[in-house]
């Protein structure tokens, strides 16, 4: 093993510049699969006749493939069919598919979670079901949520590694570059990334654990 | 249209990757299991140093990404002279990855069991093994099966990891399909068919079982 050598300035700045790369390409993708998660799960929730169940079909179809599945499928399957996607869309697309069909699930949870009698109560006061479910049922739902989104956007920060098969430059694949070099690299390299992804998620569970157990 | 021909002529191949999925995946499954319950005794045992390692094992695995696992079984370890084959070094990382999580399910299910339970059967003249095994363990059960089912399902689907380290499943059998046909789209599309075989069944029966145990409470 040859500590000072894997960690020099050097590579400690270009794993850095890996795990930015990391949290941006997460960030990104739970915003954008935030935003279709509300609309997935409103749908499934809401029991439109046909709607819901093609949303359903959707949603457990792309819940129960493995991510690596997708993030290979966008960036090598799709421009066979004439969809070409720089490395950094091609991992955020696929990412955002799968989360934004996890997050459908988290979302339904939280509005199936919200006591049904409230419902009946708005609409008899003569709110439209619609108007029921932005005013009266999605801000309470909307509370519950958050744990489980920070957990799984835990997941997602750490799903992101699997983007070295794109080669995106994320932190695995920067990893990967510095141990290339130099056998004795491997094992310091290693226990430095796991420590970079492990102090940021644990700090994240924390706050989850945090806000669960505010609401309970 | 997607080219069925593709799936007939190959099959031999998908289904010598779907074969290894499953051996992959129930393997890992025992593995993290075993793993798992260990862990989780660790963290309820009355002594403190056993509950810290516990712990630190459940927080820090959970917290960092299922590859790094699986390199370092296959990448690192071969470094201080100890080679792994993908699936080998695949399937210990699934199972040491996945343990973190049965852990945790296992602890909060003998855990949602009452503690006067416990204090009861111990001064009935229990030892703590004995009231363990006979009253707490068969009531956490019930309450374990649904979240182990689901961590049976994101087992199955992060075994496809083994594809990245030549571990000789679905995803890398796929790949060789796509190489000898140099189609990509459609060879994947029936690598996820294969996927949803297992993983469709699993999740309606984990569903299910969810449903009837949350009846019984």
């Amino acid at each position: 093993m040859d500590i000072t050598g894997a960690l020099s300035a050097d590579h400690l700045k270009f794993l850095a510049d890996g795990f930015w790369l990391t949290l941006y390409v997460a960030f990104i993708s739970i915003v954008l699969s935030f935003i279709i998660g509300i609309l997935l799960g409103t749908l499934r929730y809401a029991k439109i006749p046909v709607v819901s169940k093609v949303v359903a079909v959707l949603v457990e179809t792309i819940r129960n493939m493995p991510l690596l599945l997708i993030i290979f499928f966008t960036f090598f399957a799709l421009p066979e069919v004439g969809i070409k996607l720089s490395v950094t869309v091609a991992a955020i697309s696929a990412l955002t598919v799968f989360e934004s069909a996890m997050l459908a699930e988290i979302v339904r949870g939280g509005l199936n979670s919200v006591d049904k009698g409230q419902i009946e109560a708005a609409r008899s006061s003569g709110l439209t079901y619609i108007q029921t479910l932005r005013t009266i049922v999605m801000p309470q739902a909307l509370r519950r949520m958050v744990p489980p989104i920070v957990s799984q956007f835990i997941s997602l920060l750490k799903d992101t590694s699997l983007c070295v098969i794109v080669a995106l430059p994320e932190l695995m694949h920067n990893a990967q570059i510095i141990y290339a070099q130099n056998v004795n690299y491997i094992i310091p390299v290693f226990i430095v990334v796991a420590l970079m992804y492990f102090i940021v998620n644990y700090c994240l569970s924390l706050i989850a654990r945090r806000l669960e157990s505010r609401q309970a | 249209m997607i080219d069925f021909s593709i799936l007939i002529n190959n099959l031999d191949t998908y289904l010598e990757g779907f074969k290894n999925t499953i051996f992959a995946s129930i393997i890992g499954l025992v593995g993290s299991f075993i793993i798992g319950v260990i862990v989780a005794v660790m963290r309820i045992a009355p002594i403190k140093p056993l509950n810290w390692i516990g712990t630190v094992y459940v927080e820090f695995i959970r917290n960092i990404p299922l590859l790094i696992i699986a390199f370092f079984f296959y990448v690192g370890l071969p470094a201080v002279g100890v080679t792994l084959s993908g699936f080998v070094a695949g399937t210990i990382a699934l199972s040491i990855y996945t343990a973190s999580f049965i852990a945790e399910a296992i602890r909060a299910g003998i855990q949602s069991v009452p503690k006067g339970q416990m204090e009861a059967a111990r001064s009935s003249g229990l030892t703590y093994v004995q009231a363990m095994r006979t009253i707490i363990l068969p009531q956490a059960i019930k309450i374990v099966i649904p979240p182990i089912g689901n961590q049976f399902i994101n087992l199955v689907k992060n075994s496809s990891i083994l594809g990245i380290i030549a571990g000789l499943d679905l995803m890398y059998f796929g790949d060789i399909v796509s190489s000898h046909t140099f189609v990509t789209f459609d060879v994947y599309i029936f690598v996820a068919l294969f996927y949803l075989v297992l993983t469709i069944p699993l999740s309606l029966g984990v569903g299910y079982l969810e449903k009837r145990l949350a009846r019984n409470h």
